[in-house]
């Protein structure tokens, strides 16, 4: 099996929340209650522990009465459907320290359930902030990529549900060629704003959940540079050794000067 | 702002006039072009570059609980307890000390596991931190620093007390042979709980990677003396000297942090409950233990030890401010969408127009009748 990744196309997407639904039944998530947050039709909120598709619902004040989503001329509404990023260079992966967190043989990053210990590590380690310590079990949770089914040749249950195939799923780079020609598409049909997401000129070097928007990523909660943690460790351990080496040579000084 | 000026004016534009208007635009073109008033302030959310997704916090909030602030409180005072009773070794005569600080370290290295334990999500797979030595995160070689400290300054401890009750010379030599190694780790773990936090993508937490280490190593030193001291070495002027070294470092990371650092990432540092508990630290580890201890040089002996009791408690208690109003930062700073949305570098080749910025929206109310009309 090649490295895969998901495509999640905006301009298609219709704001059903079929793949929330499949991704919690087939991964048997919890549901996230009743709540209301006033937020358009999104009252899920974010990706979390329990929540590893989330349908993102960007509204805005319309400009042109009458005229839909996808008219060139704007995009009052919006439909996202947000997953873990499954970045190149992933943050928790990084920081995880038990190795629970690996590189999955589909190019997927994967919180292995039986080996976490629950240090909730990555979850300040993550730029996009995804995963999550569930409270009741203790351990990260995150998309897994749909791994059991991958294996499988199956598709994840997001992108098999998608009745409108906003979820695309194949070889990565099948998908970012198709990406990109489908927002040269919509270019072309006049929808200048269309961009493909999938942060290849950040530190996380490109991710396996790419993203077709229009506009600014900024409203849909997808951060412009995000940064992998790892990039703060040479300033932070140069600190580190030059406090030790201060703690070392104050305690020899005052012991020292005090024989004096 | 114009918001409240403009308010009547808005109630009267819905007047009866406006209503048949309403009413004879629907009737002559079968539809009305008006899409109705926005009100800055009114509750009504929205989704754009400048608010984000609604302010929904992009970041997952840090999900340690209460023990891991304590956590780094104990452990910073436990490994310069270690240094302080291996340097007292190694130069001499203070025995008392020695025997003192060797017993604290232990005694803290056991409690600083117990406290991190008890933070995981899955207490029983501790020992799983161990499986892996991952250099490139600072939790894996916490994890590892902890486990070589915590073994060695209980060595090191054990030793120290056979020999005081048993009398067993070996023991000396056994203890002083691996104080090394204890100290070796406890230099690292003294701070590198700045480096756990600073390397990650809590903004707050993140921007002051440089200073955290240094500010929490030199808390660490602080309570370190502090316990010392109350333990019954507040006539030693080594453990004095320390102590004015870390006070007056943190009295200096303090008017760093009011006064020359970003005030928008470091707002957590300043405003709100977690700026005043890290305020409260500041005071109590940096100027009020700086000025008592400098004041006991001065004073005579039981005055001087007096002072530097309660410098002692103050240090103390500075020091658990200190780590947790940073921990209550990060909480407060990742629940802030502004800063992980900010665009760092220079744009990249993709064409930004947006119709949000093509439109943008006018301050007050937005008739967009008057828009559309031009």
């Amino acid at each position: 099996m090649s490295v895969t990744a998901f495509l999640t196309d905006s301009t298609l997407c219709i704001g059903c929340k079929a793949c929330e639904v499949a991704c919690k039944e087939w991964n048997q998530l919890e549901a996230d209650g009743l709540n209301f947050t006033g937020l358009s039709y999104d009252n899920t909120g974010a990706v979390g522990y329990g929540t590893w598709r989330h349908v993102k619902f960007v509204e805005h004040t319309s400009t042109f009465p009458g005229i839909g989503g996808n008219s060139p001329e704007a995009e009052p509404w919006v439909f996202s459907s947000d997953v873990c990023k499954h970045c190149e260079v992933a943050g928790c992966l990084e920081a995880c320290p038990t190795g629970a967190i690996v590189r999955t043989e589909f190019g997927g990053v994967f919180v292995q359930p039986d080996v976490c210990n629950g240090c909730a590590y990555c979850v300040v380690a993550c730029p996009f902030g995804v995963v999550q310590r569930n409270p009741k079990q203790g351990i990260a949770a995150k998309c897994t990529f749909c791994i059991d089914r991958q294996r499988e040749d199956l598709p994840p249950a997001c992108a098999k549900a998608c009745p409108t195939e906003s979820i695309k799923f194949g070889d990565i780079n099948e998908l970012k060629l198709a990406g990109q020609v489908r927002v040269e598409e919509l270019k072309s049909r006049g929808m200048k704003d269309a961009q493909l997401y999938d942060a290849a000129n950040t530190s996380v070097e490109g991710t396996h959940a790419m993203f077709i928007i229009r506009g600014d990523e900024r409203q849909y909660n997808l951060p412009p540079d995000p940064v992998v943690p790892t990039e703060y460790l040479k300033v932070g351990w140069t600190s580190s050794a030059v406090a030790a080496g201060a703690l070392l040579a104050g305690a020899i000084f005052a012991f020292m000067g005090a024989h004096r | 702002m114009s918001a409240q000026r403009d308010l009547p004016q808005q109630q009267s534009r819905a007047t009866e006039a406006r209503l048949l208007e309403l009413r004879a635009e629907a009737a002559t073109f079968g539809k009305v072009q008006a899409v109705g008033t926005r009100i800055p302030g009114a509750p009504f959310p929205v989704a754009s570059p400048e608010t984000g997704y609604y302010g929904v916090p992009l970041l997952k909030q840090p999900q340690w609980s209460w023990e891991i602030p304590l956590y780094f409180f104990v452990g910073g005072a436990a490994a310069s307890a270690a240094v302080i009773a291996a340097v007292a070794n190694w130069t001499g005569d203070d025995e008392r000390l020695r025997r003192d600080g060797r017993l604290v370290a232990a005694a803290g290295s056991a409690i600083s596991s117990v406290l991190l334990i008890s933070d995981l999500g899955k207490h029983e797979r501790f020992l799983n931190m161990l499986r892996v030595f991952k250099p490139q995160s600072p939790m894996s070689m916490g994890a590892w620093v902890l486990a070589v400290f915590g073994s060695m300054s209980g060595a090191v401890a054990t030793a120290e007390l056979l020999e005081q009750r048993f009398g067993w010379r070996i023991m000396r030599v056994l203890g002083n042979v691996v104080e090394p190694l204890s100290v070796a780790a406890a230099l690292p773990f003294s701070n590198y709980t700045g480096v756990l936090i600073g390397a990650t993508v809590v903004p707050v937490w993140n921007h002051n990677v440089r200073s955290l280490p240094v500010h929490f190593g030199m808390s660490g030193l602080n309570s370190g003396v502090g316990v010392l001291e109350l333990a019954g070495h507040a006539g030693s002027t080594p453990l004095n000297t320390l102590g004015i070294g870390a006070a007056a470092w943190e009295t200096w990371e303090g008017i760093e942090v009011e006064l020359f650092r970003d005030p928008v990432v470091n707002e957590p540092l300043r405003h709100g409950v977690s700026g005043w508990v890290t305020r409260a630290g500041g005071l109590f580890s940096g100027p009020v233990p700086l000025g008592l201890r400098l004041a006991s040089l001065f004073a005579p002996r039981p005055v001087a030890r007096k002072l530097r009791k309660i410098a002692a408690v103050s240090s103390i208690v500075g020091s658990l401010c200190t780590r947790y109003g940073w921990m209550a930062a990060g909480k407060s700073s990742a629940k802030d969408w502004r800063l992980p949305l900010q665009r760092k570098k220079a744009p990249r080749k993709i064409n930004r127009q947006q119709s949000i910025e093509q439109f943008p929206r006018k301050e007050g109310i937005v008739d967009d009748r008057e828009r559309h009309a031009v």
